[in-house]
């Protein structure tokens, strides 16, 4: 038996997870229990599976097909193995916290669809990762597509959740296009539809418009700026533990196509190299940027995401140069912390979205400035969310820190490089530029975790929730000792993003550097005792002699109004942003010593691109574009006449070659 | 190893005669007498034996704050060399980690301030987040720029350039990244022209107002930990500025004593002769210093 086996195993298991279910009525718990031991037993096997291969040597399978290309592929090796621990882990997890999330007694209308997607989603995942040709990658892909749009819009009643769906659909349709011309011309390039490293593509001249258009296909699927538009809304609309999968996984398996692409170069022109910072840099500021500006919970952490692809984009850049440079200590440092950042964002993210998941239950709104003073009542998920907000900002001694300290290390180990020039300058701009971001989500996660759980309640049902269930704390708690395991132990996650990572080095399998991953070792583990034994001599030493009010200058009639709300406390920093987020402010009207009463001050930050641009842009068009509609009516006879057609004449262009 | 352990020791003892140095400073440009330069030790000894008041809405949050305020400057003192002598804790990348834990500590002594639902400290909070991200790329450009001038990952490698040497070939450079990390010295020490710690306007302060409602031993910490970080930051700039070392343990700390006493009067000087700038202005002069730390990175790459 091999790991490929147990994996095929483990996926069929979690992608028929939820089918049992449909066959028992609404409404029953029973179907839920059915549909999440499946799902969890299936999760732990590929976790296993994944687990084997991660220290294994690379298993690769062939079946006979009938369609182009002959044969179906797949493969198993470090670097798959790699992205499929997160699938696993957060899908599992997931499964547990829907019992309690989306209870199905609660959810008689939509559980049991929740539930058959989630599953089809996450074995077909495994699918795309585990694919070793480009049929494989892209048959599970689209099933990817499809499932996520299903899960986006779960609750089909609700108008928004519709529009996410829809613009998500479209989107992935988008970039699944780009995908197969990319696919097509890397044929033509190598010659054949496998996934494996191509001597020959080096040379190739379609090798540039293949990387633009790997670039394009992917990015939209990872949420590159500016080919973000999906991402904001839908991962606000959709389930919690949805939300965890599409941001913790869904985005990873566009890295996941843009890496395994990179490792059939025989060697790296430095452009892309400079490109993958840049636009890591781009995403990364003005995903934080974005977020900032948003004060619906769910949204805010879904531009974090952007910002989180946008480190991992900085990480695999650093490695691009450092290979073009022919500098393999600085570039594995590079691509060990992007590929380990993607399991941190993983851990993290999902971590973070259980606990607005629980806070949204407790509250019933995801408007941050509805919420305040929920630390005291919903102290489980509070402490989980505060694990979460730290790691993603990279702080030590959490998991986030080890892997923005690979990669920045690497941009400090470019400029000990020989001469200069513009690989070393596109390396050292990471650095200060991952400083920087770092820097804004403390802002933004100061924001949000004080406007949502300190201070005291801004409205009355924000004064009255529950801390989060059984189920939902088991899958938060498993999340927060990941982050706090892989920061406390970070030699042992280094090394094994190390040896996923070994592939892309383009053929020279370094060990230079290595010494490296190794080096933060015991560090944050000082650095945790430092920060107890003054925790512990500041606890003995301060005894509160007395509890008081806030001082409120005297004044007695404080309210928790005047509080500092979502949008006063980034207001500086979006305001230096302004030139990119474009905000929407409404302004009081203030005129005369006494002006009228009942003024407001409202801030909205609707997405630059997908609302100010191509929403406007195709409202704009339709008139041109209703013309296309007459060959658009709906009816299957006809777009089946099109298709047939389509074959004819292409059967009689390749016959007059 | 020794001498290590008993730098450190100089400098958690002598951090808080620094801030005297500044005030005193201050007082005889204006041509006032001023508090005694052991003022900060008393402060402290007084607010150490004081209770504790708490605000009912906070919670462990609230005390978080105070214990990162004094907890991270004191890892940043172990990952520095003081004095001439290599840090006590060194390693490759240490650097990352030096900011790291300052990141730390803004995050929860921010937090710390939005926990007492005060619009003061918020707006204290809102300012710190602010700049403190405007701050922080201009650090790195200039340890880059060590790193490319030293050729080492460690912060002891890098601030101790073999000095006479590394002056000569890249002078240029070295003062643009002492410009620029003066200015984030005065921007992360809360002085003028970022914040005024003398006014009492709650609405103009950022540094005082996060912390108003920490009274008593937490704001002892809060005060300690302030004076650390100044040396902290110092001793990046004397490091850098001296790189003469004599051999002798004591008369190198001497001179590394004298040199934070100097950036402490420079300090006090600049506060002296300048008023804060309008909130509108900080971010622009941060973006200065991120350039010219930057310009500094682009000289030694050439």
């Amino acid at each position: 038996m091999t790991s490929l086996q147990v994996l095929a195993l483990a996926s069929g298991l979690v992608a028929f997870s939820g089918f049992p279910g449909l066959l028992l009525k609404a409404g029953s718990t029973a179907a839920q229990r059915i549909a999440t031991v499946l799902h969890v037993l299936g999760c732990a096997i590929g976790t296993g599976a994944a687990v084997w291969a991660l220290t294994g040597g690379t298993v690769t399978a062939r079946f006979a097909w009938a369609l182009p290309g002959g044969s179906i592929t797949f493969s198993l090796d470090r670097l798959s193995a790699f992205f499929l621990v997160p699938v696993f882990v957060v899908s599992g997890l997931g499964s547990i916290y829907g019992e309690g999330y989306w209870a199905e007694s609660r959810h008689p209308g939509n559980g049991r669809k929740l539930r058959v997607f989630y599953g089809v989603a996450t074995g077909s995942l495994a699918l795309v990762i585990a694919a070793g040709d480009a049929w494989a990658f892209l048959a599970g892909w689209e099933i990817v597509s499809l499932a996520a749009f299903f899960l986006v819009t779960t609750d089909q009643n609700d108008v928004q959740a519709l529009r996410a769906g829809w613009i998500y659909l479209v989107s992935a349709h988008v970039g699944t296009l780009v995908l197969f011309a990319m696919f097509t011309l890397l044929r033509d390039a190598t010659g054949g539809w496998l996934l494996v490293p191509s001597a020959v593509l080096g040379s190739s001249a379609l090798l540039s418009p293949i990387l633009v258009l790997a670039l394009a296909g992917f990015g939209l699927k990872a949420g590159v700026i500016p080919l973000h538009v999906w991402l904001p809304d839908a991962h606000a609309a959709a389930p919690s533990h949805v939300s965890a999968l599409l941001s913790g996984v869904v985005l990873k398996v566009g890295i996941y196509g843009l890496v395994r692409v990179l490792t059939m170069l025989p060697a790296y022109p430095t452009w892309l190299g400079l490109a993958l910072v840049a636009l890591g840099i781009s995403s990364g500021v003005m995903g934080v940027a974005l977020a900032l500006a948003q004060h619906d919970l769910k949204r805010l952490l879904a531009y974090h995401s952007i910002e989180n692809i946008g480190i991992i984009l900085i990480g695999l850049g650093v490695g691009v140069l450092g290979v073009a440079q022919g500098r393999l200590d600085w570039a594995i440092l590079g691509f060990a912390g992007a590929l380990l950042h993607v399991w941190n964002h993983a851990a993290f993210k999902a971590l973070l979205f259980y606990a607005a998941g629980a806070v949204i239950h407790a509250t019933g709104t995801r408007e941050i400035d509805a919420m305040g003073g929920l630390f005291r009542r919903m102290r489980f998920t509070g402490t989980a969310f505060l694990v979460g907000a730290a790691a993603i900002c990279g702080l030590p001694p959490l998991n986030g820190f080890v892997s923005e300290w690979l990669i920045a290390l690497g941009s400090f180990r470019a400029l000990t490089s020989d001469g200069g020039g513009v690989r070393v300058l596109g390396a050292a701009a990471s650095a200060p530029a991952l400083a920087f971001i770092g820097a804004l989500a403390v802002a933004c996660f100061v924001k949000a975790f004080s406007v949502v759980f300190l201070g005291s309640p801004r409205t009355a049902r924000a004064a009255t929730g529950a801390d989060a269930s059984g189920s939902m704390r088991v899958a938060m708690g498993g999340l927060a000792l990941a982050c706090i395991m892989i920061g406390l132990a970070p030699a042992v996650a280094a090394r094994l993003s190390r040896d996923a990572a070994v592939v892309l080095l383009a053929g020279g399998a370094g060990t230079s550097g290595n010494a490296d991953l190794g080096v933060l070792g015991l560090v944050p583990l000082f650095l945790l005792a430092v920060l107890a034994a003054f925790g512990v001599a500041a606890f003995a030493w301060t005894r509160p002699a007395l509890r008081t009010t806030t001082w409120d200058c005297g004044y007695a009639a404080g309210s928790p109004r005047v509080q500092y709300s979502a949008s006063s406390f980034a207001q500086m920093l979006v305001g230096l942003f302004r030139w990119a987020v474009f905000p929407d402010e409404h302004r009081p009207h203030m005129d005369g010593p006494f002006p009228a009463a009942e003024q407001r001050f409202e801030s909205h930050a609707p997405d630059p691109v997908l609302d100010r641009f191509l929403l406007p842009a195709f409202s704009r068009g339709r008139s041109i574009l209703g013309l296309a509609r007459a060959i658009q009516a709906g009816r299957i006879q006809a777009y089946i006449l099109y298709i047939v057609v389509t074959l004819l004449i292409l059967l009689a262009w390749s016959a007059s070659w | 190893m020794v001498s290590s352990i008993a730098n450190l020791a100089a400098v958690l003892v002598l951090a808080p005669f620094l801030l005297g140095v500044i005030n005193r400073t201050k007082a005889l440009v204006a041509g006032r007498t001023g508090p005694p330069l052991l003022q900060a030790y008393y402060d402290l000894a007084k607010l150490l034996r004081k209770g504790f008041v708490v605000s009912s809405t906070t919670t462990w949050i609230f005390l978080a704050g105070p214990v990162l305020s004094v907890a991270a400057p004191f890892v940043a003192a172990l990952l520095l060399p003081l004095g001439g002598q290599p840090a006590l804790l060194s390693f490759t990348g240490d650097m990352i980690l030096f900011v790291g834990v300052f990141a730390l500590a803004r995050f929860f002594v921010s937090a710390a301030a939005m926990d007492t639902g005060s619009p003061f400290e918020g707006m204290g909070a809102a300012r710190e987040v602010t700049f403190s991200a405007l701050a922080e790329p201009a650090l790195l450009f200039g340890m880059l720029a060590l790193t490319r001038l030293s050729g080492s990952l460690t912060l002891t490698g890098m601030l101790d350039l073999n000095a006479a040497a590394a002056w000569q070939k890249a002078s240029a450079s070295i003062v643009l990244i002492l410009a620029s990390w003066f200015i984030v010295l005065l921007a992360e020490n809360a002085r003028v022209p970022f914040d005024d710690p003398n006014t009492h306007l709650e609405l103009t302060m950022i540094h005082e107002v996060m912390v108003l409602d920490h009274a008593g031993p937490a704001f002892g910490f809060i005060l300690y930990g302030a004076a650390l970080k100044l040396a902290v930051f110092e001793t990046l700039i004397v490091t850098l500025l001296i790189p003469y070392r004599s051999g002798s343990a004591a008369l190198d700390l001497t001179i590394f004593a004298a040199g934070l006493v100097g950036v402490s009067v420079v300090v006090g000087l600049v506060e002296s002769s300048m008023a804060r700038l309008r909130l509108v202005r900080v971010p622009q002069l941060l973006v200065t210093a991120t350039l010219l730390a930057g310009f500094a990175v682009v000289l030694v790459l050439r």
